[in-house]
């Protein structure tokens, strides 16, 4: 190999120690025996019992999920239909549309919404606003994830479905849809993800009316410094990783229009 | 209709009937607001009003606004500073990341990948809360910069609530953004240039700065753009890590809609950030397309 000089190794490394050595302190902090983040006097599993007891964090925590089941399942269906638009037709508008609220910066969207809910829709903010909101931009990432199963295809297979006699629905219903489905499944399981996740467009867009995981997060790293953040940073932590590394397994191209 | 274009209709129509009323529609909402009176109580003041001496129809007013006191222009400035200076760092600290990847056994480049990935499964605000705990007033760097501050005599400092919080956390959440476009570059470099170049007498610094680097300029722009963009539009950072003064383009908007209530002015400013935005977008494009 080339070039890989001792001063090389040695940026890399400190640049992999910089990503994790912050998250490693959350985590283990999570754990510390003390009220303070500051220095470790023992093992406890004390804030995830407080946490277990939060009532304001399990509302948060279970609006987070409803808001994240529901815009999962419609990203995945118009973020599946977008992608089969644009592969079979060559939409190229619809292809800018789905794309433009992935690489937008969050607020912008996030005001826009605002705007067009308060003043165009006298919408009432709440559980329907954001919902909506996070449909926008993760219909974008299902639609990566499916098109690039569509691209692996074999176009032949369409037309021997045709010539056996199968109609669009059915070639739809037990040719592609088979083939697609775990590029399906990676782009629901990252819609979901992104949602759950989800902090800029929620904070324009959830009014007072929905508290969710994030905006509950905020509000208490606000405030205070409480190891109870930490214990829920690191559940969250884990409820991503499992959730991406089961996406990224289905199908690898999905973590590309995040990263 | 041939079944070909209804089968067409039917696919594109709800996701394109969505987008056009969910995002074309705000956008347009957006400068249209950016063009309006304030409402009396907040929002937007109706555009056809039967009292002739309310303010209605559309105006520049609030662009005029935004010139007539220079703090807005200043935000402005330091924000743009702030993000090119994320970026920089972002670009030195991606490099050799990128570089080890693309020059490691095939087999190991997709691990590493994922590893650079990896911390960025949290989300953005634990991200942002691990730099409080590390930046605290009491925490292990604190009392050893403030340590070292003190042996040569110098009064202490606070880290957290500062401009560098603020760019240290940019750089954080930003870098994978940087590492990746890279390495996709990097990856398709022939190993036989180097050779050639050494063969030549080239030492590692002289192959790095005239082979390897100018050859990786398009993903050089590829991944400012990505840091560049988003790090121009973060609020929760400055507000956040920052102090008084770290107010940024994303602060100052969030401020006019949810403080303020000037939503006018608040769209004006999204306006102007994203026409800043296109025209990065655009100048990073055509460099890009220049050295590719």
């Amino acid at each position: 190999m080339h070039d890989r000089h001792p001063w090389l190794w040695a940026a890399a490394m400190a640049a992999y120690a910089f990503l994790y050595l912050p998250l490693a302190i959350v985590v283990a902090y999570s754990f510390n025996d003390s009220r303070l983040n500051v220095e470790w006097t023992g093992f406890t599993w004390h804030w995830y019992q407080v946490l277990l007891h939060d009532k304001n964090m399990l509302v948060a925590a279970g609006n987070s999920l409803l808001i994240a089941l529901v815009s999962c399942l419609i990203s995945t269906v118009l973020g599946t239909m977008a992608a089969i638009a644009i592969h079979r037709h060559d939409f190229k508008l619809l292809n800018f549309m789905v794309m433009t609220p992935v690489a937008m910066p969050e607020i912008l969207l996030g005001v826009s919404l605002l705007l067009f809910y308060i003043q165009v829709l006298h919408l009432t903010l709440g559980m329907l606003s954001v919902v909506l909101a996070h449909v926008v931009f993760s219909t974008g990432f299902v639609a990566i994830a499916v098109r690039a199963a569509l691209a692996a295809l074999d176009e032949r297979i369409f037309d021997a479905a045709r010539d056996l006699g199968a109609s669009p629905w059915q070639s739809f219903r037990h040719v592609t849809c088979p083939l697609i489905l775990p590029a399906m499944i990676a782009g629901a399981l990252m819609a979901f993800t992104l949602s759950i996740d989800d902090f800029v467009i929620t904070f324009f867009t959830a009014g007072v009316g929905v508290q969710t995981l994030p905006l509950h997060i905020y509000s208490m790293i606000k405030t205070t410094v409480t190891p109870e953040v930490n214990a829920v940073s690191t559940l969250l932590m884990l409820l991503t990783l499992a959730l991406i590394f089961t996406a990224a397994r289905l199908a690898p191209d999905t973590l590309k229009g995040k990263y | 209709m041939t079944e070909r274009c209804r089968e067409k209709y039917l696919v594109a129509g709800p996701p394109f009937l969505f987008l056009l009323l969910m995002l074309a529609v705000p956008c347009v909402i957006t400068l249209i607001a950016s063009m309006s009176y304030p409402g009396e109580f907040g929002g937007l003041a109706p555009f056809i009003s039967k009292d002739t001496h309310a303010l209605h129809g559309l105006t520049l007013e609030t662009y005029l606004f935004f010139f007539s006191d220079f703090i807005y222009t200043e935000i402005f400035i330091k924000s743009i500073l702030m993000a090119a200076g994320t970026t920089l760092i972002c670009l030195m600290m991606a490099y050799p990341v990128a570089l080890l990847i693309a020059r490691s056994p095939k087999k190991r480049r997709n691990m590493l990948v994922l590893l650079v990935i990896l911390p960025f499964a949290s989300n953005f605000l634990i991200r942002i809360y691990a730099w409080m705990i590390i930046l605290g007033p009491q925490s292990a760097l604190s009392r050893l910069v403030n340590g070292i501050l003190h042996m040569f005599g110098q009064a202490p400092v606070h880290l957290l609530f500062s401009s560098a919080a603020v760019l240290t956390a940019l750089v954080y959440v930003h870098l994978p953004f940087m590492v990746l476009p890279l390495y996709t570059n990097l990856e398709k470099h022939d190993p036989a240039l180097l050779d050639a170049a050494q063969d030549l007498g080239a030492n590692a610094w002289q192959r790095f700065c005239q082979v390897t680097f100018p050859l990786s300029l398009p993903g050089v722009f590829a991944g400012s753009a990505l840091v560049f963009i988003p790090v121009l539009g973060v609020f929760a950072i400055p507000e956040i890590l920052g102090g008084t003064g770290d107010m940024m383009i994303g602060n100052l908007i969030k401020e006019q809609f949810l403080v303020a209530r000037d939503w006018p002015f608040g769209a004006t400013l999204s306006v102007m950030l994203t026409t800043i935005l296109l025209l990065i977008a655009w100048l990073t494009s055509k460099a890009g397309a220049i050295h590719a």
